[in-house]
């Protein structure tokens, strides 16, 4: 039997950090979902410094399709939609990473909180937390946003934070309560350590691996429900955000002007780094469980041996 | 039986919740649906009509507490109000005209997705490593990752807009046929759908691949799948009778939750194909402040959510023997 040597073999699927670095290097979907989503964020970095037309201004070149001097062609009012994606690549990165990190905290101190202290702390916080698992998230985002008189990036962010944060902290709750009665926590309970100092450095920090995957995931929800919400007109339609450009496209009637360029980078981009996302996501599942990532080969001449031998047992003994 | 009736209390409680924030949400926000709608005219109405308005539209200046018990009041009698996009049909009847295309568009695309995605699942899995493995599963992560409207757009622009193969939006062909249940109409009807429909089904089916995919996985590493090989069964026997028939339980499970979200539908979806469904109803009412109708659907949309996890619950109880014994 040759299963590939790996440090976390044991099936809670716990990972530390050191291991982070490994699958960068090891596990070929990670790294390509790192070459992927680390391109959208240095263009989201430093893409603006380097664009020299006001993605807002309208000129004289009204809805063309690419060119040479318009490399992704323009809108309807002339605007260069190249500018406008790297432009709007920084509004998208820094709503999706940011809605993402808030959610995650908030899912990891509920999480923590309600599997570390048990009773009726955990049934309460089970119960809310459980409640907002069933709430249908994008209806009720869509309700929300609606009705908050401020329309922009912010009403959206906020919106998305309390329809979202629920499923990470189920996942956290689950796992705290496996690691609550490790013995490396009954002895730092022993010798007097605060609950809070328990939390935070003695199970939190073995949690690290599963935080960062369940990052991913809300980040890739993140992006996905913002630029559906953007879509639906719920944000300031004067910022510029991928999401943004897509309302605007279906706003102007892109579809039956033929404007495919218009409609098709935002698209692209959102899936592209999505997909980036997910790689990773995935990446991480085959370390965390090596069965998914067990070559068929492997399987397969394993299974022949073990039959040979069931085989062999059966006419030795019958 | 005790882990049903928890279950149910639980929904009971988070019923009460989605309606308590139903309620609540418009009202913490400022301004009423009648100053929105006068808002919408510039202003220009006098104070008198204003007060007319927020009598139709069933504004109150109560206490909170008070409009909160008359708004259960008026749920427990089926009343959700005015819509003021359909001004003046009460929201029940604008839910009752749109929930039907909803249901059935969504409802057969998941029908068939999750067909579909779960056979894939088990196919790709049999030929794990393999060519078709290797490049499925890669296409079906970036295809989880495409946002539906854009998927939508880009069908609506090649198949709709460029080739002519299919109509550009609504629901059925209003000029020329009647809504009933003829031959035509279901025809008609049918086309319509039917870019909706795979958008929907391309959108969904890498979500049940890859489930089945992992869950297949791991079943298939159990010992009595080994026993059952070294039995000599044939590959097609182990992978149906035994290990597909109890990885299929994670997919059998979320099915029943998304008919739940079959309500909800795709709201982007329907948004882009101009589809006369819920998801639709939810643009106007945003655009046109239609605050009885948003509630109106946000409710039946909770309650859809919430009948079909308990229906899940359910099931997982039945198809589970181990949730059976463990909880008693």
């Amino acid at each position: 039997m040759s299963i590939p040597s790996v440090t976390a073999t044991k099936p809670s699927r716990m990972l530390r950090l050191r291991d982070l670095w490994q699958m960068l290097t090891q596990n070929r979907k990670v790294l390509v979902g790192v070459i992927i989503v680390g391109f959208f964020a240095l263009v989201g970095l430093f893409g603006p410094f380097f664009v020299t037309i006001d993605p807002g201004e309208p000129s004289k070149d009204l809805l063309q399709a690419p060119s040479a001097a318009h490399w992704l062609g323009t809108t309807q009012q002339g605007q260069d939609i190249l500018a406008q994606m790297i432009i709007g690549t920084r509004l998208s990165m820094v709503m999706g990473i940011g809605i993402g990190i808030v959610t995650m905290i908030i899912s990891v101190i509920v999480g923590l909180v309600s599997g570390y202290y048990g009773g009726w702390i955990d049934e309460v916080l089970s119960l809310i937390t459980n409640v907002f698992l069933v709430l249908p998230t994008l209806p009720l985002a869509i309700l929300l946003a609606a009705f908050v008189a401020y329309k922009g990036p912010l009403t959206i962010a906020v919106v998305l934070i309390v329809t979202g944060w629920s499923w990470g902290a189920r996942v956290m709750r689950a796992q705290t309560l496996s690691m609550r009665n490790r013995d490396s926590v009954e002895a730092a309970r022993a010798s007097g350590e605060s609950s809070l100092r328990i939390i935070f450095f003695e199970i939190f920090p073995n949690e690290i691996a599963i935080v960062a995957a369940q990052l991913l995931g809300t980040v890739i929800y993140a992006i996905l429900a913002e630029t559906g919400l953007e879509f639906l007109g719920l944000s300031n339609g004067n910022s510029i955000s991928w999401g943004i450009i897509l309302y605007w496209a279906g706003n102007n009637d892109a579809l039956t002007l033929g404007a495919w360029w218009w409609f098709l980078s935002p698209g692209l981009c959102i899936a592209l780094l999505g997909a980036g996302l997910a790689l990773i996501n995935f990446g991480i599942d085959e370390i965390a469980n090596p069965r998914l990532r067990m070559e068929r080969k492997n399987l397969k001449n394993e299974r022949k041996a073990l039959k040979k031998q069931v085989q062999a047992v059966q006419k030795g003994t019958l | 039986m005790r882990h049903i009736l928890r279950r149910i209390l639980f929904y009971l409680v988070a019923l009460w919740a989605s309606v308590t924030l139903n309620f609540l949400i418009p009202h913490l926000a400022p301004g009423n649906p009648a100053q929105a709608l006068v808002g919408k005219m510039h202003g220009r109405v006098a104070p008198q009509a204003l007060h007319a308005l927020e009598i139709s539209l069933g504004v109150s200046h109560d206490p909170l507490y008070i409009q909160y018990f008359q708004y259960i009041l008026n749920l427990i009698h089926g009343n959700l109000g005015i819509s003021v996009t359909y001004m003046p049909t009460p929201v029940t009847d604008v839910l009752a005209q749109e929930l039907p295309w909803t249901i059935v568009l969504v409802g057969v695309s998941l029908v068939i997705s999750f067909v579909i995605g779960t056979i894939l699942g088990i196919v790709v899995v049999w030929w794990r490593g393999a060519l078709m493995d290797t490049i499925l599963s890669p296409f079906f992560t970036f295809l989880s990752a495409i946002p539906y409207f854009w998927l939508a757009l880009i069908l609506l622009y090649y198949f709709g807009a460029q080739l002519g193969w299919f109509p550009l939006h609504g629901g059925y062909d209003a000029d020329n046929i009647d809504q009933g249940w003829t031959i035509d109409f279901i025809l008609s009807a049918a086309q319509y759908a039917f870019l909706p429909a795979l958008t929907i089904v391309i959108g969904s089916i890498s979500g049940w691949m890859l489930g089945m995919r992992n869950a297949m996985i791991t079943t298939l590493s159990e010992d009595y799948v080994l026993m059952a090989e070294a039995k000599g069964l044939t590959t097609w026997r182990v992978m149906t009778s035994y290990a597909a028939r109890n990885a299929i339980l994670p997919n059998v499970t979320q099915f029943a939750l998304s008919i739940g979200f079959v309500v909800s539908g795709s709201i982007l979806t329907e948004v882009v194909f101009s589809y006369p469904g819920i998801g639709y109803a939810t643009l106007q009412a945003v655009q046109s402040l239609d605050y009885s109708l948003l509630q109106g659907i946000f409710l039946v949309i909770s309650i859809a959510v919430l009948v079909a996890n308990l229906m899940a619950d359910v099931l997982y109880v039945i198809l589970d023997p181990r949730v059976r014994t463990g909880k008693g």
